[in-house]
């Protein structure tokens, strides 16, 4: 039946990862923040060691999903600078081999501390992920990469430590459409991948967001994730695509987690704010009651917890390997906007202090924003929902 | 057998009951003996002595007013007497009066919350009940009684020293007025009535719970939690229908679903639906783990107001003129789903 109460088990992951976020996160949030692509060195040792251990495991699940949050309510920025296959990883285990699987991340946790990135955004394309220009031309026993991708979250730490990977996105045949669309693994350091450059961000600027450039970057042939051949079947055949989809099921719901994450950090401060000056949310009351702020309140916390269940739900379904493709992005495109506007909101009720550069509550409203963007924008995430609840194909739904 | 019985027989004479004010005994009785009242009566009182949960309460709830809200309220309305009794009577109280909800035929018997002013808080009623001797003496105005006209048993809530206490009145009773049947915007079916309470005794032992009173800040959760999850119903009624006809309608060469200032709209709805069903969910367990459930049905039932009143109005709007006029049923759920915020009271799991 029904139930809301997490397991023992799931309590001391939220436990152990709230300490980190209070004692390891906070304390560096505002360094990190205004010292952009500086690298926060003891936090990333120390996370390294404790995924390694288990206790800051960060996989694809309902119990990962509670420590991302608890460690974005710290700082999501350097959240995004916790080692680990990441992204890459998501794409690996989505529509990799049983065998890839063990070869790139069998003994990924071992010695240095070692990152996995996704890169998949181009600069002529971004939503419309089939519309990608990268290039992937087979050569004997290899594949030749050659393109740009921008905004790869992780894409210097993934590119240049050892042991990272990198999964890039690019078409063997592009007369194909998104049947030619394949993805492929790169391990970091490999000929032919460079760093082009960091951006510089309203938000999360811990995170290393990256412009990869691929020239002439040669990889082993059995580096393809899912099977080489181009389906030309059906325009509904689209396997490589769909690769690339079913890697956003399991990823949509984590973003989610992380923005709740950032959403109950303003949320938090504007409670102990309040309990300080004494005023008491009044629950039960009716509205014409309330004052503003209480209403304001609410509905900030009733989004909250809108956006964590449909969230912890897309996670639960997809850990009984249930079909989650609507309800991942359910769950994206409303935790994405609920805490943009929760942050919003709460800089504007804390007033001085929510504007001021001295309390970290600014911070997490520009990091905030990224979370109705990456990993697919609110609105695309919309158009998915609403073509599910429509039973609508892309050429049906534009 | 809630979501078949709703579909079956509920949505094939809803409209006309909404046109005409009045709900066929036949499927009343339909639904009383599938025992939606009295399944979580115990053996000791005459009922089947089922579990009794708030979730799987909320789960036929929204079944139900899927189907219509009127008929689920009317269905309904004898667990407004029947459950608190149930949770919180003396056994005094529930010998006396549980076994009338567990014979073959649908008996009324209503409560009495809300007041007809300006302000009415709960919390802080206007009717009062006084201590004379042995004897409680009731004084006020109720508004929004189901089936008054016709109820034998009331539980009418009235402030005693400024705390909202339950008390049963059984019909007939001195100082009992039904007045003339409301006339509302939506659940127009159901017969709603005002009540007046003019020096109305009743013996002490006639409070809800006795020496002990009741606990009514868990029966306004309970009524939270069982209009949030109507609240869903009728959202989900109206999704469905907006986004069929929005699928079928053809504008400008497609149909309209295939622009994505509708498909938005839809998606949204989507969204809020289950959004709101998880909250109301999680609310639900709360009352059945006795946990202190009102910040829980407090923000649920918040946001199952605006969210059945922005699905229902997106639902007419997607109809465009088609959901203006009565032909089609998404203003009758616009006008039911405006009514949530003033319910309370009305509906309990």
């Amino acid at each position: 039946m029904i139930d809301f109460e997490p397991t023992q088990e799931q309590k001391e992951a939220i436990d152990i990862a709230h300490e980190f976020a209070k004692e390891l996160f906070r304390p560096i949030s505002r360094h990190y923040d205004e010292h952009e692509h500086e690298s926060p060195q003891e936090l990333i040792d120390k996370t390294w060691g404790e995924r390694n251990k288990g206790t800051l495991a960060l996989g694809l699940d309902v119990t990962a999903s509670l420590r991302i949050e608890e460690l974005c309510w710290g700082d999501a920025g350097l959240f995004l600078c916790v080692p680990g296959p990441g992204l890459g990883g998501a794409a690996i285990f989505a529509s990799g081999t049983k065998e890839q699987l063990q070869r790139f991340l069998g003994s990924f946790n071992e010695g240095e501390p070692k990152w996995g990135a996704m890169a998949m955004t181009e600069p002529s394309c971004g939503s419309d992920t089939s519309a990608i220009t990268a290039t992937a031309t087979r050569d004997g026993a290899e594949w030749v990469l050659n393109g740009e991708k921008i905004f790869v979250t992780w894409g210097k730490r993934a590119a240049e430590n050892p042991g990272g990977l990198v999964v890039v996105w690019a078409t063997v045949d592009k007369s194909a459409g998104r049947a030619g669309m394949k993805s492929f693994v790169v391990p970091a350091g490999t000929p032919g991948m460079r760093v082009e450059k960091l951006e510089k961000k309203l938000g999360i600027r811990a995170s290393d967001t990256a412009t990869l450039i691929f020239d002439n970057c040669r990889i082993p042939f059995e580096n393809i994730l899912g099977s080489p051949e181009i389906k030309k079947v059906d325009k509904s055949e689209t396997k490589g695509f769909k690769g690339a989809m079913a890697t956003f099921d399991a990823t949509r719901p984590i973003v989610a987690a992380m923005a709740i994450g950032v959403g109950r950090a303003a949320l938090d401060f504007v409670k102990e704010t309040l309990e300080k000056e004494g005023i008491k949310i009044r629950y039960g009351v009716p509205r014409q009651k309330l004052i503003a702020l209480e209403r304001d309140m609410m509905e900030m916390e009733a989004n909250y917890k809108a956006a964590k269940l449909l969230t912890l739900r897309a996670l639960w379904m997809m850990s009984q390997f249930q079909p989650n493709n609507l309800e991942a992005s359910m769950a994206k495109a409303k935790a994405g906007l609920a805490v943009t506007k929760i942050t919003q909101k709460a800089v504007e009720i804390m007033g001085p202090l929510g504007y001021s550069r001295k309390y970290l509550l600014e911070k997490w409203m520009r990091d905030a924003k990224i979370n109705d963007i990456f990993e697919g924008t609110g609105q695309i995430n919309m158009l998915i929902v609403a073509r599910r609840a429509l039973d609508f194909s892309r050429d049906q739904l534009k | 057998m809630a979501k078949q019985f709703a579909n079956d027989e509920i949505r094939r004479i809803y409209r006309q009951c909404d046109e005409n004010g009045t709900i066929p005994e036949g499927v009343i009785d339909t639904a009383w003996k599938m025992g939606l009242t009295s399944s979580s009566i115990p053996e000791a009182y005459g009922g089947p002595g089922g579990e009794r949960s708030a979730i799987t309460g909320s789960l036929i709830a929204e079944e139900l007013a899927w189907g219509d809200l009127s008929i689920t309220m009317h269905a309904l309305c004898p667990a407004l007497f029947a459950y608190p009794i149930l949770e919180m009577g003396t056994d005094t109280q529930r010998k006396k009066y549980l076994p009338f909800f567990c014979g073959e035929k649908y008996k009324a018997a209503t409560a009495a919350l809300i007041e007809p002013r300006f302000g009415f808080d709960p919390c802080s009623l206007l009717a009062t009940a006084r201590l004379e001797g042995k004897e409680y003496v009731l004084n006020g105005e109720k508004c929004y009684v189901p089936l008054a006209a016709e109820a034998d048993l009331f539980l009418v809530y009235a402030a005693e020293n400024g705390s909202s206490q339950g008390f049963i009145i059984e019909e007939g009773t001195k100082g009992l007025q039904v007045g003339e049947r409301e006339k509302n915007m939506g659940i127009k079916a159901l017969a709603t009535y005002e009540i007046t309470l003019k020096n109305c005794r009743i013996a002490k032992e006639d409070r809800l719970g006795g020496e002990k009173g009741c606990d009514f800040s868990r029966i306004m959760n309970s009524s939270r939690v069982a209009l949030s999850a109507m609240a869903v119903g009728v959202a989900k009624a109206a999704m469905e229908y907006s986004r069929d006809y929005a699928r079928e309608r053809v504008a400008f060469g497609e149909p309209v679903a295939s622009r994505q200032a509708i498909a938005f709209m839809l998606a949204e709805m989507a969204i809020e639906i289950d959004a709101t069903r998880l909250m109301t969910w999680e609310a639900a367990w709360k009352l059945d783990r006795k946990d202190e459930a009102t910040k829980e049905a407090a923000l649920a039932k918040a946001y199952a107001d605006d969210m059945v009143l922005m699905v229902t109005d997106r639902a007419v709007q997607i109809l465009g003129g088609h959901g203006y006029v009565r032909e089609h049923p998404v203003e009758l759920w616009l006008r039911n789903g405006r009514g949530f915020t003033t319910f309370d009271g009305m509906a309990t799991v």
